[in-house]
């Protein structure tokens, strides 16, 4: 205490009293108005609405209109939440390159910081479907046999047995679910973006996603293994058809001329 | 001809076998006969073996499957070996089938090999029949082999429709409820039918059973003897060669059947079993296990049969979904209309022999094939049929071109809808004018020769091309065949001036035959005359 009062008149013992007064005041504000804490948080929440509202003005606000209340050339984002955003943009498919029957997957525009901005944009114009977090969709320790029904009863008639893809009326298609990633599945079938149906999670609960995508990452991606062989695309038998007559039948006819053409000479007598 | 004498002499004991199997079998006399048998060497000639190995080795196959399989129905609960389907309750049918690919050893080798030999044994079958359709090997005497021929197709048809029903997989199980809703689309006595043979409502426990017993007993059996009628009157017929020197239609050239056809025979056998093994080794075939069992509430989208019925699934898909109700029935013209036409596609090709020999009233016999360019309209009609079957097939994977080619499916379908008619047409009289420019080609190439690519300057400046004249047994090969002239309408009053009365099927006998071969059907072969006149240095250029 000696050593404390010797230099209460120290030039920077004001400055410490000072920072002491402020830590205990902000420690005391701290503790006792909570409230307050999440009134910080949404700062950055805001930030990245402005951020998102700067992004969405540059690539989307043409088709979607300036509040994204949708035009004739692109519907109304009210409502569709983050998860249809990060979806949307991050599968490459938003923004549309052009008009047509179906936006298809391509290369990713946005990084996922910029991405968030714009869920968080769109998210802030009404409530909707939020991005799910990576324990929601993750296929760990879900049941593959159980998502393996599911995928039959409530997917296969679009998107074929293991998920290749098919056909649909006038051009338009069900994308094939090789190579991708677990997250944009789950906001698929949370969202039901395009032609397809939602399936929320009071139609699909968390945990019948969760099985499906472990499925799917069985049956349909890297790690599949491939017990016959060859799969031709695992496409069912009008690939296996080409396949017998081309490799098949032409091999055989092959080794037809060839056997024909290697002939015994006649004995002249 | 066992010999009975007591002569000091042993004989050696392959002669005693021999003598004693010829006492009681006569083998000497049929080896007699049969040892020398002629076959000419053609490679087409050798798709029919494919066939028949292709046959053997899915028997052999077969036999193997059914030591494991268990047609049945019941449920069960699968603990096997693949992960994504434990747990999961299926037919004893798809679980045997389970058990076949991943617990049995060789399992899924053998039942590929089996599945693609099937697929190859049709594609064999199209082929084989196409090259004697071709050709023309079908007339006198051979029209009833033709007639067997096309049954053993048809039958292979539906044998390998039963057999890929079978495991009891949604896909077989998505194609068994086809068919079942073909047959309830037949008018009063559909539901009687679909109720007999599925035992009550689809799918019943019955259908598994009753598809095994006729896919690996009834169906088997008879393209059994079909096989071997067909086999012996090949036999007894001879085979058909080509045009060349030296052949004729009263004889046969070639080699005999023991040693050369019997070892090259035997070693196609195993160059097939190799190529169809390999095959079944590199690629998966009907992954049963991908598809899952079959239930009727689920279905996937590319559900299509094997290729061999995916014409008859591409006149469902772009038939329009018509139907018609009166008094309280449906009759469903979408499905039952596709069903007639279904028979009528295959049944076009099988009646042609038949149509052209009554058209032609040829009687003789033929044992020299046609080159196809010189039968115009045979030739024209085989490629309009293949057209036909092949804009259904487009029709029945009509799906996969969409997404394959980034089409839309509808107007896929309306393309096969117009095409269905058109194409064929079309077809048939490109083919008829390609082989009349084959004719003229051939009649050219008699009168001037082969066009040697050598251009010579003469001295005055000119340039020709150099024609090397062909050998004389080129010449005979290109004008060795007949150009039949149409029928005429016999005068409509006879000798006496009585007028003759002639029928409706007489006018439409001449009239078909004016198309076969009247005017514009053919180009008139090179004549020894005119041969003679060009190579005898008169305008030769």
């Amino acid at each position: 205490m000696k050593k404390l009062s010797a230099r209460r008149r120290h030039p920077l013992a004001a400055v410490v009293v000072l920072l002491f007064a402020l830590a205990v005041t902000g420690g005391l504000y701290a503790a006792f108005a909570p409230a307050d804490t999440a009134k910080a948080d949404d700062t950055a929440q805001s930030l990245a609405i402005e951020e998102g509202k700067k992004l969405y003005s540059v690539g989307c606000a043409s088709c979607h209109g300036t509040g994204g209340q949708g035009t004739s050339d692109g519907p109304s984002l009210v409502g569709v939440g983050s998860a249809a955003v990060d979806f949307q943009v991050a599968t490459g498919r938003m923004p549309l390159q052009q008009q047509g029957a179906q936006a298809p997957r391509k290369k990713t525009v946005y990084t996922q910081a910029e991405i968030d901005q714009l869920a968080a944009y769109i998210a802030s114009l009404g409530a909707g479907p939020v991005a799910p977090t990576k324990s929601q969709y993750s296929p760990d320790g879900a049941d593959i046999a159980k998502g393996g029904e599911l995928f039959r009863t409530n997917c296969a008639q679009c998107h074929n047995f293991t998920g290749k893809g098919g056909a649909l009326s006038n051009g338009k298609y069900a994308p094939t679910l090789e190579g991708v990633n677990p997250k944009h599945i789950y906001e698929a079938m949370q969202t039901g973006p395009q032609n397809m149906p939602s399936f929320p999670d009071t139609t699909m609960s968390e945990k019948n996603k969760k099985d499906i995508i472990a499925y799917l990452d069985t049956v349909n991606s890297d790690k599949t293994k491939s017990p016959g062989g060859l799969e031709l695309g695992g496409l069912g038998p009008v690939s296996e058809g080409l396949f017998a007559w081309i490799f098949g039948l032409g091999a055989l006819v092959a080794v037809a001329i060839w056997v024909a053409a290697h002939t015994a000479k006649a004995k002249k007598s | 001809m066992s010999t009975a004498t007591h002569s000091s002499r042993k004989a050696p004991a392959g002669e005693r076998v021999a003598d004693w199997a010829d006492g009681r079998l006569g083998i000497y006399s049929l080896a007699k006969v049969n040892m020398r048998k002629i076959f000419p060497d053609h490679w087409s000639f050798m798709l029919g073996e494919v066939c028949l190995y292709s046959f053997v080795i899915i028997i052999l196959t077969g036999v193997y499957l059914t030591m494991f399989f268990h047609p049945s129905m019941n449920e069960v609960v699968y603990h096997g070996t693949y992960e994504p389907l434990q747990g999961v309750h299926m037919s004893e049918a798809f679980k045997s089938t389970l058990d076949i690919s991943f617990d049995v050893r060789g399992g899924l080798l053998i039942r590929q090999i089996h599945h693609w030999a099937a697929l190859i044994f049709l594609a064999g079958m199209f082929v084989h029949m196409m090259r004697v359709f071709f050709t023309g090997a079908f007339r006198k005497p051979r029209e009833v082999n033709w007639l067997f021929g096309f049954l053993l197709f048809v039958l292979g048809m539906f044998t390998g429709f039963t057999g890929y029903s079978l495991p009891d997989d949604l896909l077989s199980g998505t194609g068994v409820r086809f068919m079942e809703g073909a047959i309830l689309s037949v008018p009063i006595i559909g539901t009687y039918i679909s109720m007999f043979l599925f035992g009550g409502e689809f799918p019943g426990s019955d259908f598994v059973p009753r598809f095994f017993s006729i896919h690996v007993l009834l169906l088997p059996g008879i393209m059994l003897g079909l096989l071997v009628a067909h086999l012996i009157l090949v036999f007894y017929h001879k085979h058909t060669q080509f045009p060349g020197p030296g052949r004729k239609n009263e004889n046969v050239v070639g080699m005999p059947l023991l040693p050369v056809y019997m070892a090259k025979a035997g070693g196609f056998f195993f160059l097939v079993f190799g190529v169809i093994a390999a095959i079944a080794a590199i690629a998966t075939i009907n992954p049963i296990w991908a598809m899952g069992p079959y239930r009727p509430d689920q279905v996937s989208t590319g559900a299509q049969p094997d290729w061999y019925m995916g014409f008859a699934e591409g006149l469902i898909r772009v038939m329009p979904g018509w139907e018609i109700n009166v008094w309280g029935h449906t009759f469903v013209l979408g499905v039952f209309i596709p069903l007639v036409i279904f028979p009528l596609v295959l049944g076009a090709i099988a009646v042609y022999p038949f149509i052209e020999s009554w058209v032609t009233g040829d009687k003789r016999e033929h044992h020299l094939l046609d080159r196809p360019r010189n039968a115009p309209t045979r030739t024209a009609f085989g490629a309009a049929w293949i057209a036909a079957y092949f804009v259904m097939l487009v029709g029945g994977g009509n799906d996969l071109w969409a997404t394959h080619f980034h089409l839309s499916i509808n107007a896929i379908t309306w393309f096969v809808r117009v095409g269905f008619f058109v194409i064929p047409v079309l077809t048939f009289i490109a083919t008829r004018r390609i082989c009349m420019g084959l004719q003229r080609r051939d009649r050219d190439k008699v009168l001037h020769g082969r066009e040697s690519g050598i251009i010579k300057r003469l001295p005055h400046g000119e340039f020709v091309e150099v024609h090397e004249p062909l050998s004389q047994d080129q010449l005979h090969t290109l004008t060795a065949h007949e150009q039949p002239k149409p029928l005429e309408l016999e005068p409509e009053v006879d000798e006496n001036g009585v007028a003759r009365k002639i029928g409706a099927t007489q006018k439409l006998r001449v009239k078909l035959s004016k198309g076969f071969y009247g005017e514009g059907t053919q180009i008139p072969k090179a004549t020894a005359e005119e041969y003679q006149e060009i190579t005898s240095g008169h305008g030769h250029h």
